[in-house]
């Protein structure tokens, strides 16, 4: 249990024990604003323990000083879980989850404007036996709407507190707090859990029990909601539907691509401003390589990403909450579904061209664990900005710059085939995966469609803040031990006394990149090419710098790398070095990311070796092929 | 006749749910497809309107389900019996 998370100094406090409340409800029913609302900015997000699903914990205390502890469970719509996240709701309700303590009382956080399937989970947890208050959110829609809601008689039936919030407004959210300590302080400890899982009778019976509790207590709106089928009409249109989700995602790399490139090069010159800082006060030495080269270059390579991955989350949560993202799943469903994918994966996969890093992160919006999977195992072929340093530099070396077909430029058109490389094998490797994992299974969809909402700009904003920090602490973390791991290899040893050439030559990189260019001479990699590659692994661009590394230092002198490429390295080994990039795994940090999302080696085990495979009979392919045609 | 078989503007009223085919979804079992299409309000008496179809192949459909919207592949909606007009 997690209770240092925000020490609260009141020393009163620390006398009587914290009340602990659970939040439950379906998606959509604002429980992350009422979450926020309710704890503010001192909430925690970590993973539990064992599992991948994200714990959200906060505290918050009455003005009484009563110390409350909130956790925000992934949203359900029943106790019986089908997925991971399901799963903790239930075990977190039940008090069966391993390190967790089971909360006192289970808030049951509804749509006031949607309550038909709530009421049922309602009458699921009441049979916990643990304290349960309904909290009616969004009763501000339900007002405007005209929707009778009698809350007392709902409140008689259920057995419960009925109470109405307006989460976004923090109205009806400290009366909610009292009425949790309240039904705490009047419950029946030990009360049995009569709880088991419910048959599909049950499921039945249940509901037609809340549909007749339903139909006592709710009065239908007298203005119901018209803008969302409205605006439906419009938006899952077949045709103008997928014409505005195009120019939607257009604006969003737009403004992911150019808006983010004033802050990425303030961020990369403060990096090297720092590195330069820094290696004017430090002894030369292996030291002063270890600060400068691998930790401030390393991280810096990779926080240079975080006005992308910020304005990228800005635009999914944006969606999001506006309720557009099961809209764009909707109309995309079946093209991904043809590759095995469900049409929530659009978006991780489509933020993946930014970089691979938060199109693993977005794909908790998957809620089937095979589906997530198959999205994390592809995310990294879609081919992020990281290797635009690379496909420009060999581009512009070796592809002459004439068109083609009288206006098609040729370079851009090898450029546009790499993108293409990059999305069909993604298409096809999860097509495989589905045949190979899963035995062609693949999980139903069925999604509701939320009532479009004015998303509120607070909750929006802690969205994207919350993105950053988890992004930011593992830069911090992961990222940097793997960094530091390539630094170590391609800078120890040093070179001896009086040694000629590049230091990198001599160090674990130089021998493993000597040692394994047998293995990719089929390739046409000079042991140059191989050597590179190792640096490489912290983030691809690297690659480009080590390539100048190799060659500069190594004596041919003044001319420009791109030229230095076209002096050492035929069209054959360029192409092949193309090809190699976009399937190779080469980035320690989505590795990283990989192991974290899923919790086990299993799947950057996997990634990396399918990667791998991929990327040699690519490269050996296009290598063989273009010397067979005279281009060795 | 099945949900799954009908057209944009159909509207009517869920009858039961069927399963005869063999593990339609292949991931899930039927059972486990019935509590979930349960789950999700497709109970007996539900009123259930098909308002949007998708570009290829007519799927998936976006269906009105008593007062909420639900976005599915014909292939679970092939289970949803209904019987169409406006009951009650
Ligand atoms: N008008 C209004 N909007 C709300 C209220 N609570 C949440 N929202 C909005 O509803 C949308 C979904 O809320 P969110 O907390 O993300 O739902 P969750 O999926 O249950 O976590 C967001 O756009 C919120 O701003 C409320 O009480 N009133």
């Amino acid at each position: 249990m997690n209770i240092a998370v925000a020490p609260i100094d009141h020393a009163s406090v620390a006398a009587i024990p914290a009340l602990r409340m659970a939040l439950v409800g379906n998606p959509n029913s604002g429980k992350t604003a009422l979450f926020n609302a309710l704890t503010g900015a001192r909430q925690k997000v970590a993973n539990y323990a064992g599992v991948t699903v994200e714990r959200k914990e906060g505290r918050l205390v009455t003005a009484d000083g009563q110390a409350v502890v909130v956790v925000d469970l992934p949203g359900t719509y029943s106790l019986r879980a089908r997925s991971p996240d399901e799963v903790v709701t239930r075990d977190a309700v039940l008090g069966r989850l391993a390190g967790e303590t089971p909360p006192d009382v289970v808030i049951c956080v509804a749509d006031a404007t949607n309550l038909r399937l709530v009421l049922r989970l309602a009458l699921e947890l009441r049979s916990v036996g643990r304290p349960v208050v309904l909290a009616l959110n969004m009763i501000d829609i339900a007002e405007r709407q005209g929707l009778a809601i009698d809350m007392e008689g709902l409140s008689r039936v259920l057995g419960m507190p009925v109470l109405g919030t307006v989460a976004t407004r923090k109205r009806g959210v400290e009366a909610l707090v009292e009425a949790a300590r309240a039904a705490f302080a009047s419950s029946v400890r030990g009360a049995s859990d009569v709880w088991r899982e419910p048959s599909a009778a049950d499921l039945r019976a249940l509901h037609h029990q809340a549909e007749q509790i339903l139909k006592a207590t709710v009065k239908p709106p007298k203005r119901p909601d018209t803008w969302t089928g409205r605006l439906d009409d419009v938006l899952l249109h077949p045709v103008a539907g997928l014409a505005i989700l195009l120019v939607l995602l257009f604006v969003m790399f737009q403004a992911v691509f150019i808006g983010a490139t004033p802050i990425m090069d303030l961020i990369s010159s403060g990096f090297s401003a720092l590195g330069a800082g820094v290696a004017q006060v430090l002894p030369p030495g292996l030291l002063k390589s270890l600060i400068c080269d691998g930790v401030i270059a390393g991280v810096g390579s990779v926080v240079v990403f975080l006005p992308q991955i910020a304005i990228l989350f800005l635009f999914i949560i944006l969606l999001e909450d506006v309720g557009y993202m099961a809209r764009a799943a909707f109309l995309m469903d079946r093209l991904m579904g043809s590759a095995g994918l469900h049409g929530r994966a659009f978006i991780p996969l489509l933020s993946s061209f930014a970089c691979a890093i938060p199109g693993i992160m977005a794909t908790r919006v998957i809620d089937q664990k095979r589906d997530r999977l198959t999205t994390i195992m592809v995310a990294p072929l879609m081919t992020c900005s990281a290797r635009i340093p690379v496909y420009t530099l060999i581009i512009s070396a070796f592809i002459p710059g004439r068109t083609v077909f009288g206006f098609i430029s040729l370079q851009g058109l090898v450029f546009f085939g790499l993108y293409a490389a990059g999305i069909v094998s993604a298409l096809l490797v999860a097509a495989v995966m589905r045949k190979l994992f899963w035995r062609g299974a693949s999980e139903p969809f069925l999604m509701e469609l939320p009532a479009y909402k004015v998303p509120d700009a607070l909750n929006v904003a802690r969205g994207v803040y919350q993105r950053a920090e988890i992004f930011l602490k593992r830069a911090g973390t992961i990222i940097l031990s793997m960094m530091i791991l390539v630094w170590f290899l391609a800078s120890v040893p040093g070179p001896p006394a009086g040694a000629v050439g590049a230091a990198i030559n001599y160090s674990f990189a130089g021998l493993i990149g000597h040692f394994i260019q047998p293995v990719m001479a089929p390739l046409g990699f000079s042991w140059q090419m191989a050597v590179a590659l190792i640096p490489g692994m912290a983030a691809r661009e690297v690659a480009v710098g080590a390539l100048a590394t190799v060659y500069a230092v190594s004596g041919e002198g003044t001319s420009t790398l791109g030229a230095s490429l076209a002096h050492h390295w035929s069209l054959a080994s360029a192409l092949a070095f193309l090809a190699w990039y976009v399937f190779a795994p080469q980035c320690a940090s989505t590795l990283a990311v990989v192991k974290r999302e899923t919790n086990s080696w299993r799947w950057p085990i996997i990634m990396f070796s399918y990667m791998t495979a991929l990327a040699y009979i690519a490269a050996f392919i296009v290598y063989q092929s273009a010397v067979a045609l005279g281009a060795g | 006749m099945a949900l799954g078989d009908q057209r944009r503007g159909f509207s009517g009223m869920v009858v039961g749910l069927r399963f005869d085919a063999p593990a339609l979804s292949g991931g899930v079992s039927n059972q486990e497809l019935e509590r979930r299409l349960l789950e999700m309000g497709f109970v007996e008496g539900a009123r259930v309107e098909i308002v949007h179809e998708g570009l290829i192949g007519r799927d998936p459909i976006a269906v009105r389900l008593d007062d909420m919207r639900v976005a599915m592949r014909r292939r679970e909606a092939r289970c949803v019996l209904t019987r169409p007009g406006q009951a009650e």
